[in-house]
């Protein structure tokens, strides 16, 4: 299924392992983004998800959405429960208890999980090297517990514990580059994605998989409930923050760069976040100074592409 | 018979490990659990221990590693002591409701505030309700004995549940003991190859870990606890084999010259051989001391404590640890729980000594025992707990 980007959809299965009658909010591109990545490694996989969205809606007990091993042990761990099953598996084939089937072990965790309390234990795994894919499923908050602030936030928007006042315009800090944080663990394929572009998406966790060692793959995730957002809003959102340079998607192999979905032309960042309810209070000044960060974000992520090595 | 050799008793708990042929070690080091460690790692650089060594980089992972190792069907080790065991709380009370059968050695050594590195039982007493099955080593030959009963016990589809081997930081891990090591016979006769009842299979897909509402999550709990309420049985089974293969015999509770005493000794650990030598002393001088030793904590045996301790008038129990603002120590707390309501139930006294590493004598158990007379006989009740030997 190489370069089902440039093919077509009707190339992909129909089989689903990540199966429907979850419990999600209405448009959750996080549930979606899931469903994708779990239909591009297929049935050979299994799964070590963190606590959050993703994991309450999908295994409530006796229930569960999952149609592939999937074990969830606690919130900040995933790395190293991951860490765990990925040596067992490598110990045991060696030892000729079971057979070497390529089986990919696929990380998951939302960008709490990930760029706050499990930052620890995925750089560990990055830097011991087990052969892993991790995404981090970025709805920009911790969502779950009720839209607080995360690390990976972005400038200017209102949370729960970052709320618009009279004195502060919402979170005050600026988004943590994760994917960036991955490339300087040498990690071998670094890439982002989003579900609104499905193809891309689904070729990079399958080249991710292909890679021997570990795989970072950072998803922004459209959460029409904490973004203020109608949920038949996702997917036109999360092409807005592709085309405004917010998001670009690109990839990292080996640390060379590339942008895999090319935006030639800009959008205003304002495009991107006045539909948006929790960027309803910013004042021009403040959209003005997120648009030249992102100007310069996008100048630096352009050179990487160019650098020669 | 295997070889019996003169060895520091951390190199040979390593190799007792190394014995079962465990898939995964992951540990990250803390004194004094380091000795343990380092030469599981040396045998597996050495190509003689075939099994994935992880350093992860910290305990919190090294017990998330233990879980996802374990549920995919590897024999599964770790190692740690006091802060460290702390820090891997969280997983250490999901490990079990998983029915993960991992296998921690916990070189028991003081909690922080003030920082001490040395022996006493106050990191496993914060576990206690981990739901884990907990037992006490006394002396090198036991722990290495028992880390092959810690196996057979935690990987008994029966029984599936984690267990945690506790052996006193530096008593124990840092002195050279005499210790019969069992002979690959010996082992493969015990052990049996690690079958997990489950495992993150694709061609059998499981959901592990999933998310209890409160409509089911009582229920989970209970059945939890029922199993390691039944886990009893098989370990006394586990321990009445290890009798069959290596000719040493293994209790829930240990007695020592009980036979007619009126005040007993109840202790956990490395102390046990102290305080034998102080109730031999004052059984020289007719007194009627004896000594119950405590190897099992959880579970509880409660039938087992009750039999060791009848036609006692009194038990001093040794804690090594404090419940602040409590009844004094937890072992004492139990033992009094265990026994209330019995008819003539023993007078319990309570003695807080050896914290962080103090050096307790044969002469000061003696004191103590001179102590609980006076304590009982004046029938005050004012002092439940006493810390022994403290500078006031």
């Amino acid at each position: 299924m190489e370069a089902v980007n440039v093919y077509s959809a009707r190339i992909l299965e129909k089989q689903e392992y990540f199966k429907p009658g979850h419990r999600a909010c209405q448009g959750c591109a996080e549930a979606l983004a899931v469903r994708l990545v779990a239909k591009a490694l297929g049935k050979n996989v299994i799964v070590a998800s963190a606590t959050g969205c993703m994991e309450i809606i999908s295994s409530p007990l006796p229930f569960t959405n999952w149609d592939v091993p999937w074990i969830h042990v606690a919130f900040e761990n995933t790395a190293a429960v991951l860490s765990g099953a990925e040596s067992a598996y490598k110990a045991l084939a060696r030892k000729g208890r079971i057979k070497d089937r390529g089986t990919v072990f696929l990380g998951m965790g939302g960008d709490g999980a990930t760029t706050d309390i499990g930052l620890q234990a995925l750089s560990g795994a990055f830097e011991r090297g087990h052969s892993f894919v991790y995404v981090c499923y970025d709805n920009e908050a911790y969502m779950n517990t009720g839209i607080q602030r995360s690390s990976s936030t972005p400038f200017g928007a209102s949370t729960t514990t970052s709320p618009a006042g009279k004195k502060v315009p919402g979170q005050i800090t600026w988004k943590k580059n994760m994917a960036e944080i991955a490339v300087a663990h040498n990690v071998p394929y670094v890439a982002t994605a989003c579900s609104s572009y499905p193809f891309d998406l689904m070729e990079k966790v399958q080249k991710a998989a292909r890679t021997p060692g570990p795989a970072y793959i950072h998803v922004l995730s459209v959460c029409p409930t904490g973004w203020r957002i109608p949920p038949s809003k996702s997917i036109w959102i999360g092409r807005l923050a592709v085309e405004t340079g917010i998001f670009p998607l690109f990839e990292v192999v080996d640390g060379r760069y590339r942008i895999t979905v090319d935006v030639p032309e800009l959008r205003p960042v304002e495009e991107y976040l006045k539909p948006q309810g929790r960027f309803r209070h910013l004042t021009p000044e403040i959209t003005a100074v997120i648009q030249e960060r992102v100007n310069y974000e996008y100048r630096k992520l352009v050179a990487k592409t160019q650098f020669k090595f | 018979m295997g070889k019996r050799i003169g060895i520091e008793v951390s190199i040979a708990a390593a190799d007792a490990v190394a014995s079962t042929n465990v898939d995964v070690v992951a540990a990250y080091p803390i004194t004094p659990q380091t000795h343990i460690v380092e030469h599981l790692s040396e045998l597996v650089n050495n190509g003689e221990l075939d099994a994935e060594f992880i350093p992860v980089e910290s305990e919190h992972s090294a017990m998330s590693v233990c879980c996802g190792s374990s549920a995919a069907g590897a024999r599964t080790f770790t190692c740690t002591s006091s802060q460290g065991l702390a820090l891997m709380n969280e997983i250490v009370f999901i490990a079990p409701g998983l029915r993960l059968p991992i296998v921690m050695i916990l070189a028991n050594r003081s909690m922080s505030g003030p920082l001490s590195i040395w022996n006493d039982h106050t990191d496993v007493m914060s576990i206690r309700d981990c739901g884990w099955i907990q037992v006490f080593a006394e002396s090198g030959q036991e722990v290495y004995d028992h880390v092959l009963f810690s196996f057979r016990v935690a990987e008994d589809p029966a029984v599936s549940l984690p267990v945690i081997l506790n052996l006193d930081g530096f008593i124990l891990t840092h002195v050279i003991e005499p210790i019969e090591y069992w002979d690959p016979e010996q082992v493969k006769r015990y052990l049996p190859d690690f079958k997990p009842v489950n495992t993150l299979d694709p061609d059998r897909p499981t959901t592990v870990g999933a998310f209890g509402l409160p409509g089911i999550y009582t229920e989970a709990k209970k059945a939890q606890d029922e199993a390691l309420i039944q886990s009893k049985k098989h370990i006394l089974k586990a321990w009445e084999e290890l009798g069959e293969v290596v000719g040493r015999h293994y209790k829930p509770v240990e007695t020592h010259l009980t036979e007619g005493a009126e005040t007993v000794f109840l202790t956990m650990g490395s102390i046990g051989q102290t305080v034998a030598m102080a109730v031999e002393e004052l059984r020289g001088r007719g007194e009627p001391a004896g000594l119950v030793k405590l190897r099992l904590w959880r579970p509880f045996p409660f039938e087992e404590l009750r039999d060791a301790v009848r036609g006692a008038k009194r038990i001093i129990v040794i804690d090594r640890a404090i419940s602040y603002g409590g009844t004094g120590g937890p072992v004492a707390s139990e033992i009094r729980s265990a026994l209330y309501g019995e008819e003539n139930m023993p007078a319990v006294t309570n003695f807080i000594c050896g914290l962080a590493g103090r050096d307790v004598t044969p002469r000061d158990y003696i004191a103590m025992y001179e102590r609980s007379l006076e304590m009982t006989q004046s029938k005050v009740g004012q002092e439940d707990f006493v810390f022994y030997g403290v500078r006031e």
